[in-house]
């Protein structure tokens, strides 16, 4: 065996094995860049939104400050905000090494304000259809409700992928994959969080402006 | 058609909705050309499952490539579908050309059966030819030139495939069953909405698109991971080649742009399927959203054909012209500058539909300023070439036949900027001409050349050069004739997507254009010649070295066919252009000091599973087969959950053995002997031990 080539172009030595800190930190470049694919998603159907605002298309029909009511999004807005905090001293509890009960403990609050804030949103949308403000009525109910639900569909992915989290505490503990994925849920859900706020100033706020 | 009334079982589909049967329903050319088609889809599919069974390749097939997660597999496998897709779509432009050399006056098409050409000729050549076989090449090379062993997501890369061979599939059999959308293949929207166009047509655009548009956004999020996190010890940015540079700003414009085409694609499937207003004429739909959000997909986009390509131009010319790249910093930020400004441009693609003058003027500035930094890459590859030992070869033909065309196409490109002259030649031939003298010298050409130069690399023999030369002329000279004749009509004032035409005076020059569609059968024909011959030739040209060019990057440090794990040890980079530096110090063969075991990912079923149930999903909503586009999303998604939940249940462990008793044979195959060491007399060797190293 020749001695190893000096410094010329490329040598090769065997390289030290392929950490698990390595993969998740992949992972989690990886959604980073998903994330920002999805808010290019959602900013394209905020500009489809702000667009429609206007006469023009609300075609006869209801405009904003005929449908929306402040007190309902607020609710959803402080379910929403209070489930990212309880996310994130589920995140706190895995970091200072709380415990599983801990950990598991919040996550169950934060899946039940997520599931609250899907139920006021549903109702909602009910309530707005059953006054005749359905998506078909013009092109601005049609853009809120391409823009509305579609966060909504968000958190409720969200959700699902929280009950599966769950799931996978109970199979195997806290971990190294489940730390991983749940950091990435968390970074997934405050994403929504923001998105809503948005939602909040954009389409509820400013639409009793 | 009935879609008043849809079946529960059957959806809307009926007899008349196969295409097969057409012809024998209302005999005439028109439908016979229909007809064919339907029928040639058929035979080949009849004719590969007779081939797999014949020669019993079903098990291998099975084994060792559609459940594969191997980069270099599902790049072959992106390639494949890019050619099949390929040759269907350049008939159709042979087609289309036929008809108009002579369409005076008529012509044997349909006015619908040519819409329907131009729209799946378009939809096929961009969505099925040019991504897949750019995506195929990204996953081929880039893992390779950074040393990597696969790709950051290789399930995911997988799950990526099978979306796009979806997509593919549903455009195919849309030629079995039911006919394609009329509305081009930007689909602009009033006219495909249901108001004026109730059919399938549309609804096979918006899902063949949006289930690629899907896989192609994981692949930019795992190229561009893959390009920051796997790169080996010593590749610093800087120090990639040139080819993953614009590889990694592909994937970064993927990831950006691909977002606004699905949310356009959704919002016409709300508009069709919900009864929503999104584009629609009544109830305040407003149709100008669509444009701006399709373009601003669509203007990336033509960097994402186009930056690959420049990737490959850089590798051929270095590599041919014996010389590092000249003006490598240089190259970067102008790819770089590229990919940002491709952002800020969308609006030129509809200059005439209504914008205030000064907005207008500043989007035609910003597209000329995009011509600045193209021009420096030519001048780069041009001073790359000067006094270079410039090799002869065929990716070397493609490439110089691109610095001449894609600089006239270039030049009408800032022509068309200029929107004055804009509102004269737009909706003409002379746009035709355009873009396709950037795609077809520039895209298509540069990825011909990469098929050509990086074969030996993955099957470990070279593509025969007789063919490959007779292929390439073809191509040169078939888009000679094909397109600049359009550029003429198109000033004559021609409008695009006509069928047929009054004026006798673009006849002389359509038909031209019909005599370089022929040559363009003739490159096909070539093509599938030289593959022919070069496989059952292939003991002669057999690439057992590795290195069949005498390239400079890392791809060609390893053997060919190349290794599952890619290196038998990561190497370390010391160097820009690392492998031509080791050459030239003498160090082509590197041994390592030691060998390390190597974790591979294991097979998956995932990708398998999205191209059949992606496949059917989007059929099932075409036909308003509600139980199976359900069924089939339901059985996607428990797949993923279930992968998700479970992981790889199948790594591969490769021994540090058998990859050290692989590697020393190859390099006992190909290396030179190293020179003997003979003890010295010892009174030389007493003299010299003081100066010894």
């Amino acid at each position: 065996m020749n001695a190893p080539a000096p410094a010329l172009g490329l040598t090769m030595s065997v390289e030290p094995q392929h950490a698990h800190e390595a993969r998740s930190a992949s992972a989690l470049s990886g959604f980073w860049l998903f994330m920002m694919s999805d808010l290019i998603l959602f900013g394209l159907v905020f500009a489809t939104y702000v667009t429609m605002l206007m006469p023009a298309s609300f075609a006869l029909g209801p405009g904003p400050k005929a449908i929306f009511e402040l007190p309902g999004a607020a609710l959803e807005t402080a379910v929403l905000l209070t489930s990212t905090f309880t996310f994130a001293m589920a995140s706190l509890a895995i970091k200072y090494e709380r415990g599983r009960r801990e950990v598991v403990a919040w996550l169950l609050v934060t899946l039940a304000l997520g599931l609250t804030f899907l139920s006021l949103e549903v109702s909602e949308f009910a309530r707005m259809l059953a006054a005749g403000d359905r998506p078909q009525r013009s092109g601005f109910l049609s853009a809120f409700f391409g823009l509305v639900p579609l966060h909504g569909l968000h958190v409720f992915a969200g959700s699902v992928w929280l009950v599966l989290m769950l799931i996978e505490i109970a199979r195997s503990g806290l971990s190294d994959s489940v730390r991983s994925r749940l950091a990435r849920l968390a970074l997934f859900w405050h994403f929504l969080d923001l998105i809503w706020v948005g939602i909040f100033s954009v389409v509820y706020l400013g639409g009793r402006a | 058609m009935s879609p008043s009334h849809p079946s529960v079982l059957l959806g809307r589909l009926d007899l008349r909705s196969l295409d097969f049967l057409r012809v024998f329903l209302h005999p005439s050319v028109n439908e016979a050309i229909l007809s064919g088609a339907a029928w040639a889809v058929i035979v080949a599919a009849a004719a590969t499952v007779a081939i797999l069974s014949r020669y019993r390749l079903w098990g291998p097939l099975w084994r060792n490539w559609l459940r594969s997660v191997d980069h270099k597999k599902i790049g072959v496998m992106y390639v494949v579908l890019a050619l099949i897709m390929l040759v269907r779509g350049a008939l159709e432009g042979v087609l289309m050309r036929l008809q108009q050399a002579d369409g005076l006056g008529g012509g044997f098409l349909s006015a619908n059966h040519f819409a329907q050409l131009f729209s799946t000729h378009g939809t096929i050549m961009i969505f099925f030819m040019a991504m897949p076989f750019l995506t195929g090449l990204m996953n081929i090379v880039v893992p390779l030139q950074i040393g990597a062993r696969d790709v950051s997501f290789p399930m995911l890369n997988s799950l990526s495939l099978g979306l796009t061979v979806s997509g593919a599939m549903l455009v195919m059999i849309s030629l079995v069953i039911g006919s394609f959308s009329t509305g081009g293949w930007s689909a602009y929207p009033p006219y495909t909405e249901m108001a004026f166009q109730p059919g399938p047509g549309p609804d096979y655009w918006i899902w063949a698109v949006t289930l690629a548009g899907l896989g192609s956004t994981l692949t930019g999020i795992n190229f561009v991971v893959t390009i920051l996190k796997e790169r080996a010890p010593g590749m610093t940015l800087m120090r990639l080649p040139m080819f993953t540079w614009n590889a990694l700003c592909t994937a970064l414009l993927l990831v950006f742009a691909m977002p606004p085409l699905t949310v356009a694609a959704l919002m016409l499937a709300a508009d069709r399927y919900l009864g929503f207003h999104f584009f629609t004429n009544d109830l305040g739909g407003n149709m100008m959203n669509f444009a701006n959000l399709f373009w601003l997909f669509g203007h990336p986009e033509v960097y994402i054909l186009i930056l690959p390509a420049f990737g490959v131009y850089s590798e051929v010319i270095s590599t041919f012209s014996g010389k590092r790249l000249y003006g490598y910093t240089t190259l970067v930020i102008a790819t770089m500058s590229i990919a940002f400004l491709s952002f800020g441009v969308w609006l030129h693609h509809f200059f005439t539909m209504g914008q205030d003058a000064n907005v207008n003027a500043a989007f035609g500035i910003a597209t000329m300023v995009i011509g600045i930094p193209t021009g420096v890459k030519i001048y780069d590859w041009m001073a790359t070439m000067f006094r270079g030992r410039i090799r002869f070869s065929v990716p070397m033909v493609y490439a110089l036949a691109f610095m001449v065309l894609f600089v006239l196409g270039g030049l009408t490109g800032i022509i068309l900027a200029n929107p004055s002259i804009d509102f004269q030649v737009h909706n003409s031939l002379f746009l035709v001409a355009h873009f396709h003298n950037m795609l077809i010298p520039g895209l298509l050409f540069g990825m011909l050349a990469g098929y050509t130069y990086w074969f030996p690399k993955v099957f470990g023999f070279r593509l025969n050069e007789r063919w490959g030369y007779l292929a390439a002329a073809c191509w040169i000279v078939g888009f000679i004739l094909a397109f600049m004749p359009l550029y003429v009509v198109g000033l004559m004032g021609m409008p695009r997507r006509s069928v047929a035409y009054s004026n006798p005076a673009f006849q002389p020059w359509l038909i031209v254009a019909g005599v370089g569609a022929a040559f363009v059968v003739l490159a096909l024909v070539s093509m599938g010649m030289q593959l022919y011959v070069s496989i059952r030739e292939r003991e002669r040209t057999r690439d057992l070295d590795g290195d069949p060019w005498d390239g400079r990057t890392l791809e060609w440090a390893t053997p060919s066919p190349v290794r599952a794990y890619n290196f038998p040890v990561i190497p370390h980079i010391d160097a820009r252009d690392a492998f031509a530096v080791a050459k030239a110090a003498g160090h082509r063969y590197v041994r390592p000091s030691a060998y390390g075991d190597i974790h591979l990912p294991g097979d998956t079923l995932i990708g398998v599973i999205a191209a059949v149930c992606g496949t059917t999903l989007g059929f099932g909503l075409v036909w308003y087969l509600w139980w199976l586009a359900a069924l089939s999303l339901a059985v996607l998604l428990v797949a993923l959950i279930g992968r998700a939940l479970r992981g790889d249940r199948h790594p591969v462990t490769v021994p540090g053995a058998a990859v050290r008793r692989d590697y020393e044979g190859w390099l006992q195959t190909v290396a030179p002997p190293p020179p003997l060491e003979r003890p010295l007399p010892p009174a030389i060797a007493a003299t010299s031990s003081g100066a010894a190293p």
